[in-house]
């Protein structure tokens, strides 16, 4: 059984409009979607801007309503829960995020920004244990424990985006939607991160839904590649078979657009 | 690297700016004259120089060594007077400001952070109050609940949240669309948490900045009603009705005018500057982003 499962997932922006502004159109961002995520397998997620990637990972998280389908986690159907109900399984899916600054709030320092995840799940924790379980994070992904009594602001782009990396794994999460975490980064920087989210997935049995619009990085972490174009999958193949034998027209133009340097 | 929480670091940029510092050092001492007053007045302790002692022998003395300000109609010390009515002043000024803050930030953080049918219900009832001519409203208010120092308070105070509540709102519809705030409610954190943990610190700089601009208003409302005789009540001293009591001596005693007059430039001068300090050393768009 496939750790994640999406059915016909439809999630659509309403458009209002008109004199008494009413609802005359909807953007269908994801539209009719399926696919499914093995345990312990990272699904590429490719696309350009636009294609509605971004929405079917905030979907799964339930950030953004769906409009239609189903989404089966571990056997159990999400999106008909209550958000009670739904609560407990937060815990088990998270979500890293794009923009290095913009997903860190400004005014907390590293340690409650960590710790603000363990508070909600594990409030039977004392301070004492909370602050050892955040240097432990930190020292997972690659920071000094010494660093959680900083802001923010004080780190570079890479620094803050292990920072949200710590963050999704404090509540020992199954599933991470990783949401174009390299793509604001310097592609020196990329790598490191990329090599770090594998060497988390070994460690931790970790499954991943990889959001990218760079095929080159999907292709190097995942098992699995998704192609999306206008709310639509229209390939889906294992990494190897999308590189050597694309089948779609939008597939072959991506690739084409990766940039060579021989 | 240095280890400076947001608001140290504007406490630092803020007082780098000499024309702030100074306008809030005013402020301080203003405010602590007025709250030396205010004790006085509160706990009946008798005043060094009585405020409404007349002595009709020594009626519209000009500016002397004895009366430093002059006297009134009287007898009365101006000085003395004003010293009595800053407490009035500042008090109004505040209490009215806190009534709009609490108000405007409750309404604009609902309204922003729900948003929907009711964000569009909230905001029409604002710009319907808000297209209300302000002095008459205030009037028509105090005179059906009588002229009184609380009355003139509150009613500042629910006449005037519409500004910060917009502010407000529109700070929330900006916040919550960062990533964050995703990140805490794909956490499961509360509404109430996300809304006063995350949400409104980083809203605070720029509320805080109208409440410090608010308060200048206020104290020119104040001062205007109790010229019109529907603030408060005589033989109270306030910097309004010291100017109320002079205007029929505009002629002879230019001191009973001048130096209330200038007393309420002065102070709402300091209230804009510092203000406008304030925003300039909180402006943290980028550290936003």
């Amino acid at each position: 059984m496939p750790l994640l499962e999406v059915r016909n997932l439809k999630t659509y922006f309403p458009v209002y409009g008109g004199v008494f502004r009413h609802h005359i159109d909807d953007v269908k961002a994801v539209d009719d979607v399926s696919f499914s995520v093995e345990a312990g397998t990272t699904v590429g997620l490719v696309g350009e801007s636009g294609s509605g990637k971004t929405t079917i990972g905030r979907t799964i998280l339930r950030l953004v309503p769906a409009t239609s389908g189903e989404i089966f986690f571990d056997g159990r159907e999400i999106l008909s829960m209550s958000e009670r109900t739904f609560r407990p399984l937060r815990r088990e899916i998270q979500i890293v995020f794009q923009d290095p600054f913009g997903s860190l709030n400004p005014r907390m320092t590293i340690s409650n920004i960590v710790g603000e995840a363990l508070e909600i799940h594990f409030p039977q924790m004392s301070g004492e244990d909370r602050r050892e379980r955040v240097a432990e994070l930190l020292r997972q992904v690659g920071l000094q424990p010494e660093m959680m009594s900083r802001y923010p602001h004080e780190f570079s782009g890479g620094q803050r985006q292990r920072i949200g990396i710590a963050r999704a794994l404090a509540v020992k999460p199954k599933f991470i939607v990783c949401d174009e975490p390299v793509s604001a980064l310097d592609v020196s920087v990329q790598a490191q991160i990329v090599n770090l989210l594998q060497d988390l997935q070994e460690e931790l049995g970790l499954t991943y839904l990889f959001i990218a619009h760079d095929l080159a990085v999907v292709e190097h972490i995942s098992d699995h590649v998704l192609v999306m174009y206008r709310g639509k999958i229209v390939e889906s193949a294992s990494a190897e078979a999308i590189y050597e034998n694309p089948q779609h027209d939008y597939t072959k133009k991506l690739l084409a657009a990766v940039p060579q340097f021989a | 690297m240095n280890d400076k929480s947001p608001r140290a670091r504007a406490i630092e940029r803020f007082s780098a700016d000499k024309i702030g510092v100074a306008s809030a050092c005013f402020l301080v001492v203003l405010a602590a004259i007025a709250i030396l007053f205010a004790i006085c007045s509160i706990a009946h302790i008798p005043f060094p120089t009585d405020p409404n002692k007349t002595n009709l022998q020594i009626k519209l003395v000009p500016p002397n060594f004895t009366h430093w300000l002059g006297t009134d109609n009287l007898g009365r010390d101006v000085f003395t007077r004003m010293l009595h009515g800053s407490y009035i002043s500042l008090t109004v000024g505040f209490v009215a400001v806190f009534v709009s803050l609490a108000i405007g930030v409750v309404v604009g953080a609902i309204s922003g952070y729900l948003g929907g049918w009711l964000d569009n219900l909230v905001m029409r009832i604002v710009d319907a109050l808000m297209c209300f001519p302000t002095l008459p409203l205030v009037l028509t208010i105090v005179a059906y609940l009588g002229p009184s120092i609380w009355n003139v308070v509150i009613v500042i105070g629910i006449t005037g949240w519409m500004g910060t509540a917009r502010l407000v709102r529109a700070e929330f519809l900006t916040l919550r669309e960062m990533e964050y705030v995703r990140a805490a409610k794909a956490l499961g954190q509360h509404h109430r948490h996300i809304i006063f943990g995350h949400i409104l610190p980083n809203a605070a700089a720029p509320i805080v900045v109208t409440a410090v601009l608010g308060v200048p208003d206020a104290i020119l409302t104040e001062a205007g009603l109790s010229f019109l005789g529907f603030g408060v009540q005589p033989p109270q001293a306030t910097w309004g009705n010291i100017i109320t009591d002079g205007k029929a001596y505009i002629l002879d005693a230019w001191w009973l005018i001048l130096f209330p007059g200038l007393a309420i430039l002065v102070t709402a001068l300091a209230f804009y500057l510092a203000g406008e300090a304030l925003r300039k050393a909180t402006q943290t768009r980028t550290e936003r982003k």
